[in-house]
């Protein structure tokens, strides 16, 4: 990667990261932050890192962060006011701050030392070494991590679920509505409340 | 280095040029195909100088929808309502295009030629993650509409943004099923290899195309890409009826236009990788680098040129086709409930994408290829 296009993307990055938390829009932090994470899928592609930089933008971009707007959007958030903060606050944040800072001063001296970074092979980054890695090295690790993501996911639903039967799940708060349409009933049961939350919506303004 | 440089550009342009003619010849066969279809007269009020009817040509409406429509969207007022953010407001529909058009970057054309001693491909980019490219392109989409939305300060445009995201990303899940389905068949992530696979012929006559060995894979993109492109019957986040126009009611003019561009540049993206994974792309049956071989044993000497100009003319009228197809099912079918969307997308089409996928993978494995 020619110098100029790492402190092109590098610089990018920095400013998309300070908007992300000197703005106030909740939308606005969540685009910033949007371009961060594509500046560092760029970054990596630059870096001969193709698979990776599109894994990056498919699973950060694409999904994580829509997830978070539709947070922002369901949550109803509205720009942050700026609050005044303790003085305890200042003082944990400032002192957090240099460890970081402190943290990141070692570790970019540590690898000065001993000689710099190392040269990549050629197949970095490829998807067939990743696969390859993925697959036969990290094999174990990779299918418990799947497994302990469908379990969130599974646990996720059930915590959000309402108490009570599974097929009362949708029409148990109108009984007798349920009982006279039956199985057809549970099926409308979507498309009424659809129409009654758009009359909802219109009815706030 | 710069003749790179410059063939590179030269071709990322001419792709951009066709795939936008593309889109606006789609325009045109909306109107005038819809009309064909509800047996109306559509889209022939405006004429250039009464020249065709001067010349008995009859008003085939294309003065009206190519050059008129387009001068009436962009010298329209360009309106942002009040309490709107303007910044993302004037954002949002660009957002919505660009990684679309992006898009087409990666799908060959053609086969690739030699031109003073280079070999250049007839791709903007010749990429070799290119499905993932694709899948990465269509995540960012989503953002234009999501924001289009919420910017508009509207709640009919917010809950059209809403159900546009979750739609998209959702029916995102199942195409991206069916698109790893032909990359594992084809064992590449390469769209120009995957269309060089799919050259040659079956017990002397039949074509290799794609269709014909992921059927499944075929549906499953075709019903998710048209939901992607959010036209009917998947057009909830816009549904007229309910949500006046969904996440872009309050757009006017130019930007307004941008969004409905948008709209033909996803029926062209999905014609086109239709085309591309299922059938052959610039592939012409029993043509090869020297001639038609006909099935009967017949041999069709031809010149090299010839050869990748019927190849790029064949890739342009599959495309067509399939534009065509797309078009004529909007005008057809009624719209979805939104949770026979959701149950369309959730409930079929992923476990049918995905144990397609499961088949696929055995299939691969025990046949060892």
């Amino acid at each position: 990667m020619p110098l100029w296009l790492f402190i092109f993307l590098g610089a990018l990055a920095v400013i998309s990261a300070l908007g992300v938390i000197l703005q106030r829009n909740p939308v606005h932090c969540l685009m910033a932050l949007v371009m961060v994470l594509l500046d560092i899928a760029l970054l990596y592609i630059a870096l001969g890192a193709v698979t990776v930089g599109f894994l990056q933008a498919i699973v950060y971009v694409g999904a994580i962060m829509i997830l978070f707007l539709f947070v922002i959007w369901l949550l109803n958030l509205r720009a942050e006011v700026r609050s005044e903060g303790h003085l305890a606050l200042k003082f944990f944040g400032a002192l957090g701050a240099s460890a970081l800072t402190a943290e990141l001063w070692v570790f970019v001296s540590e690898s000065r030392r001993t000689g710099g970074l190392t040269e990549r092979s050629p197949q970095f980054g490829s998807i067939a070494s990743l696969a390859a890695s993925i697959f036969s090295q990290y094999l174990v690790a990779f299918e418990v991590t799947s497994i302990l993501l469908l379990v969130a996911v599974v646990g996720a639903i059930a915590l959000a679920r309402r108490p009570g039967p599974v097929t009362a799940g949708r029409s148990e708060s109108l009984p007798a509505d349920a009982a006279t349409r039956q199985a057809g009933g549970v099926r409308q049961a979507g498309g009424v409340r659809q129409a009654g939350g758009v009359r909802q919506a219109g009815g706030v303004r | 280095m710069y003749l790179l440089l410059l063939i590179g550009g030269i071709k990322a342009i001419i792709v951009l040029l066709m795939m936008l003619n593309l889109s606006a010849i789609l325009l045109w066969f909306e109107r005038k195909g819809s009309a064909l279809i509800q047996d109306r007269i559509g889209a022939n009020r405006a004429n250039l100088l009464g020249i065709g009817k001067r010349l008995g040509i009859p008003n085939l409406g294309i003065v009206n929808t190519l050059i008129a429509d387009s001068l009436k969207m962009f010298t329209k007022e360009d309106f942002v309502p009040d309490g709107a953010d303007r910044f993302l407001h004037g954002l949002a529909p660009f957002l919505a295009l660009f990684p679309v058009l992006v898009t087409f970057a990666v799908v060959p054309i053609g086969d690739q030629i030699t031109l003073f001693g280079h070999v250049i491909q007839l791709q903007a980019a010749d990429l070799d993650d290119a499905a993932l490219y694709i899948l990465a392109a269509l995540g960012v989409g989503v953002y234009g509409i999501a924001l289009g939305g919420w910017a508009s300060n509207n709640r009919w445009a917010l809950l059209g943004g809403i159900r546009a995201t979750a739609q998209m990303i959702s029916y995102e899940i199942a195409m991206s099923l069916a698109i790893i389905a032909m990359v594992a068949t084809y064992g590449s992530l390469n769209l120009q290899e995957i269309v060089r696979a799919q050259g040659g012929v079956w017990f002397g006559f039949l074509p290799r195309w794609g269709v014909l060995v992921q059927p499944v894979a075929f549906l499953v993109l075709l019903t998710a890409g048209m939901a992607e492109s959010k036209r009917v019957p998947f057009d909830l986040p816009e549904g007229e009826s309910e949500l006046v126009a969904g996440y872009f009611t309050e757009y006017s003019g130019g930007k307004q236009a941008v969004f409905m561009l948008t709209d033909f540049a996803e029926v062209t993206l999905v014609a086109v990788l239709i085309t591309t994974l299922f059938f052959g792309g610039w592939q012409v049956p029993w043509l090869y680098p020297d001639g038609f071989h006909l099935p009967g044993g017949a041999h069709l000497e031809m010149a090299r040129w010839l050869v990748v100009i019927i190849g790029v003319v064949a890739f342009m009228i599959k495309a067509v086709i399939f534009c065509c197809f797309q078009i004529l099912i909007r005008w057809t079918l009624p719209r979805f409930r939104y949770d026979q969307l959701m149950r369309l997308g959730w409930k079929v089409l992923v476990p049918a994408g995905l144990a397609n996928l499961v088949v696929t993978a055995v299939v691969i494995v025990v046949g060892g290829h």
